[in-house]
């Protein structure tokens, strides 16, 4: 039980200490490493402890939480409010508001009969996301050392509050502990509101006009999340007397069925699907560690989470069938939308939704299939997610911009980092590497349970290999007969180390797959199902066959390439026989010109304003179609 | 007519492998031989001698190696690895949905090949060859999709034994196939990246900076790719081998037929034809199967 105290105190304390210790001593850098260090340790320490171990349930009972959680909420209710109204926007006012009577009211009548056995409680699952919070989140913290400093440098008009922002990145990863190891419903509602807040504050960190916005989108869609888990909540103990995740799951259907929607609704609205997406894209304007927090390890890994908790309840129902169509959606359109955009931010958040869109689909199947490639899903994603937004971050500042045109001959420029992008984006769509084992592994997961799941795979895995290829064929481009500045040694040594940490990590993914997959990933379903996938061993050896000869090949064709190669006559490429040097012309009446290569975005047809709506309409309906079917 | 799969089923993993290796180009090429000899006589012309690809194909690796940076051919080399090593799988009797895959994957690398020379042709051929991958690939998904829901299993050994002609639960997935089967033969009206014509408007699209032994590769790549496409063809009648083989060699010359009778068509046509043949043709004949189960 003190390793999961210990998780959810330890990044708090660290976050006091950020905030209390001045700026540029060179004891708080050690203090955050070795904090880092720790964060990830103890997650390790936890799946080694509990290998082959079934749930293990604590009662960790202390009065003090109790009368301390309604007071902090009511703190955060009320500086909820007083920011609403000072930028006069009066709808997270609403919201606030609701929630917090329906909360409060609760807490005052019903909470004082509530008994909750066990508070706390720890599995395989809670595990694999300690290690993802623990462990990426840590290292995007590390990795804010470097970022800061920079960001500040090129906003000179943002206030520097770097104790504070370094404050709410420990406090939310404390909070993000706190949810997955937490079996009091109220306990897990708890962090999901400091969850909020904190997306909120980091979001409009900038504190500029377009910042202020996204953070209140990203506000009011959480609270909307927030108001229906507090309702779901209320409704729930009400009917049942039971306030535990692990009993709820035992309990008659007809009884839970739509306090676990409302759950679910809020769910979805943390992990940005469809109608909620918006925020999520809207958060790009907050520094890039934020970006990365949120689409990794945070956030949105926090609603897929209770989303696969809460999914045993809904199934064989109507509203498991909608929640797949749900996450259905959400991963064709983005994928879709994703192959329109230029901003490679935009383009990796709408490559985040469509992921997550798939992870809420499994959960509606949710068989033991569909439940392991949500893991796998989950476990890959937030791997190489983290790795691309944080190379995004070090381009925008290096090559100035965040357009993926400007990123030609990126691998001329900054030939370390381009290969970091190239491993992040390898493990995002090239097969045999993770995310491609996941896809195949839902494939077949769908395929017996939802046929309309699997045509919509096909279509949005093809949008997926487009929008990425293309992407990393602007990285690889190499500009003929001519010699770059390379721009990447003012990159800090901070950046480097992180980057280099979740390049290695999401190699070691993929090696420690068969590991992954038969250790942690299986006993948990068999503990919920009763029975693992059954995988199938040659394909599993034709995958790590092809992993291992891919590693060995790659360096060696590298090697090969550029010593032994050098008998080969080099010439300028073609350029329609009017070349003056390798990259520029002769044009029509004698002009010169230099050739400039841009990709296809296809607006017309996958343009956001298109689709998007298209998304967000279909959603709204499958949410009421949730919502109706699971209160009749 | 069982010889076919009696030997098949004599032969261990590893022998079909090497079986496929060995004799896959030698078929390709045949293919690739009877193809230029057919379109010439539908054009009124003579034609090469059938063994001609095999020449072509000895003399470019015997030519002078130019490039335009030494990282280009390394990604052209993994194309044919992984091409070889998906069509390996298939006849080996594994995965359907594997193979698929990896041969996406083969297709990746050529394309990354022709991103990385950064050339304006090549450049305008890969973005094609990428809208053209994107125009496929639902389609060739759900061909494993249905073979699955047909017979139970992925497995291209047990799909191949099934007793019941697949054609007959399948046609609708058939047609489709059938369709987008012309982008992967690099056919007319879907020649869009590449094409062996010589009436390209971007030059040699995909294939513009790659010449000699590097070229060489892509057009064996290519053969080895063709046999592995008929062999999905075969699938559809695996009951009756000698029907099946009639079957995939008929479906070859209509390539051919098709391939002379259209113009080239941009790439919002080719997109969106393949995939609203697919949502039209396909994904009704998956959805009927689902609920027939």
């Amino acid at each position: 039980m003190y390793p999961l105290i210990f998780l959810v105190l330890f990044p708090l304390l660290i976050a006091f200490l950020a905030l209390a210790l001045p700026r540029g001593l060179l004891i708080k850098k050690v203090i955050g490493v070795l904090a880092n260090a720790v964060l990830c340790g103890v997650p390790v320490y936890l799946l080694a402890a509990h290998l082959g171990q079934e749930a293990t349930y604590y009662q960790a009972e202390s009065h003090l939480v109790d009368a301390a959680m309604p007071l902090i909420e009511v703190v955060i209710a009320v500086y909820l409010i007083y920011v609403s109204v000072r930028s006069r926007r009066y709808l997270p006012v609403l919201l606030v508001v609701l929630q917090s009577v329906a909360i409060l009211a609760f807490e005052l009548t019903g909470g004082h009969t509530l008994e909750v056995e066990h508070n706390l409680f720890v599995d395989q699952f809670s595990i694999i996301m300690a290690l993802i919070v623990g462990c990426i989140g840590g290292a995007i913290c590390l990795f804010a050392f470097g970022y800061m400093p920079e960001f500040h440098h090129h906003y000179q008009e943002v206030p520097d509050r770097r104790r504070y922002f370094a404050f709410l990145l420990y406090l939310f990863l404390a909070a993000m502990f706190g949810i997955v190891f937490s079996n009091n419903l109220m306990w897990i509602y708890f962090f999901w509101e400091i969850t909020t807040l904190c997306s909120f504050l980091l979001i409009g960190y900038k504190n500029d006009k377009p910042s202020q916005d996204s953070a209140f989108k990203a506000l009011n869609m959480n609270l909307i999340g927030g108001v229906a888990f507090a309702v779901g909540l209320v409704y729930l103990y009400n009917a049942s007397h039971v306030m535990e995740l692990d009993k709820v799951l035992g309990l008659d259907k007809g009884m839970v069925l739509l306090p676990a929607v409302c759950i679910v609704f809020a769910g979805l609205a943390k992990s940005a699907q469809f109608p909620f997406s918006s925020w999520l894209t809207g958060a790009m304007v907050a520094p890039t560690p934020v970006s990365a927090l949120l689409h990794s390890s945070t956030m949105v890994k926090a609603g897929v989470y209770i989303i696969l908790r809460l999914a045993p309840v809904l199934q064989n129902t109507a509203a498991s069938k909608v929640l797949t169509m749900i996450g259905g959606v959400s991963f064709l359109i983005t994928a879709l939308i994703a192959v329109s955009q230029r901003n490679a931010k935009k383009v990796l958040a709408y490559s985040t939704i469509s992921n997550l869109g798939l992870i809420v689909a499994c959960a509606g199947v949710n068989t033991d299939a569909a439940v392991w490639s949500a893991l796998v899903l989950i476990i890959f994603h937030a791997v190489a997610k983290s790795l691309l937004f944080l190379c995004v971050g070090v381009i925008e500042y290096k090559v100035g911009s965040r357009d993926i045109e400007d990123m030609d001959y990126l691998i001329m420029r900054m030939p370390k980092l381009a290969t970091c992008m190239l491993i992040g984006m390898a493990g995002m769509y090239i097969a045999p590497f993770g995310m491609v084992i996941a896809k195949f592994a839902t494939l077949k997961a769908f395929v017996n349970e939802s046929p309309v799941m699997t045509v919509i795979l096909a279509y949005g895995s093809a949008a997926t290999l487009f929008f990425w290829v293309k992407w990393m064929g602007k990285v690889m481009s190499i500009k003929g007969g001519a010699s770059l500045e390379v721009v990447e040694d003012r990159v800090s040594r901070w950046e480097w180390t992180t980057l280099g940490i979740l390049a290695a990590a999401t190699v070691a993914v993929c090696v420690a797959f068969p590991f992954i997959a038969f250790q942690v990933i299986n006993p948990y379903l068999r503990e919920v199902f009763g029975q693992a996938p059954i995988v199938d061993t040659f394909n599993v050896y034709v995958i790590l066959i092809l992993m291992i000869s891919l590693w060995i090949v790659l360096p060696l064709g590298l090697l090969y390439y550029r010593t032994l190669g050098k008998g080969i006559r080099t010439v300028a490429t073609y350029l329609g026989g009017g070349n003056i040097d390798d990259v520029s012309y002769e044009g029509a009446m004698g002009k010169a010109g230099e050739i400039e290569i841009k990709s296809y975005y296809m607006e017309k047809y996958f343009g956001e304003n298109v689709l998007f709506p298209v998304g967000v309409y279909l959603a709204l309906t499958f949410v009421f179609i949730m919502f109706g079917v699971a209160a009749l | 007519m069982n010889i076919i799969p009696e030997t098949y089923q004599s032969l261990s993993l590893v022998e079909r492998m090497v079986a496929f290796v060995v004799l896959a180009p030698l078929l390709g090429g045949l293919l690739a031989g009877i193809d230029r000899k057919l379109s010439a006589r539908l054009q009124g012309r003579y034609g090469p001698p059938v063994r001609q690809p095999f020449f072509d194909a000895l003399k470019l690796f015997q030519k002078e190696r130019v490039v335009v940076n030494r990282a280009q051919n390394f990604p052209i080399f993994l194309f044919l690895l992984f091409t070889v090593f998906s069509g390996a799988l298939f006849f080996a009797g594994a995965d359907l949905l594997l193979t698929v895959f990896c041969l996406a994957v083969a297709g990746t690398f050529l394309v990354l090949g022709a991103f990385c020379v950064g050339s304006p042709f090549s450049h305008l051929g890969a973005e094609r060859e990428v809208i053209q991958m994107m125009a496929y690939e639902p389609m060739v998904i759900l061909v494993a999709v249905g073979m699955y829901q047909v017979t139970g299993s992925f497995k291209v050994a047990d799909i191949a034994q099934h007793q019941v002609p697949l054609l007959f639960h399948l046609p609708g997935v058939f047609a489709g196939f059938l369709f987008i089967l012309t982008i992967k033969f690099r056919k007319s009206p879907f020649d869009l990246s590449m094409s062996h014509h010589a009436h390209q408007e971007i030059v040699r699209g995909l294939t513009t900076e790659f010449s000699g032994p590097a070229l060489a590769l892509i057009e064996i790549a290519h053969w080895y790719e063709n046999v592995l496409l008929l062999g999905i063809v075969y699938l559809f009648l695996g009951s009756n081998p000698l029907l099946a083989v009639v079957m995939a060699l008929l479906v070859y010359f209509l390539e051919i037929f098709i391939d002379m009778n259209y113009a080239r068509f941009k790439w919002q046509l080719t997109l969106l034809s393949s995939w609203l043949i697919t949502a039209v043709v396909a994904v009704p004949n998956i959805i009927v199967l689902s609920t027939l189960r």
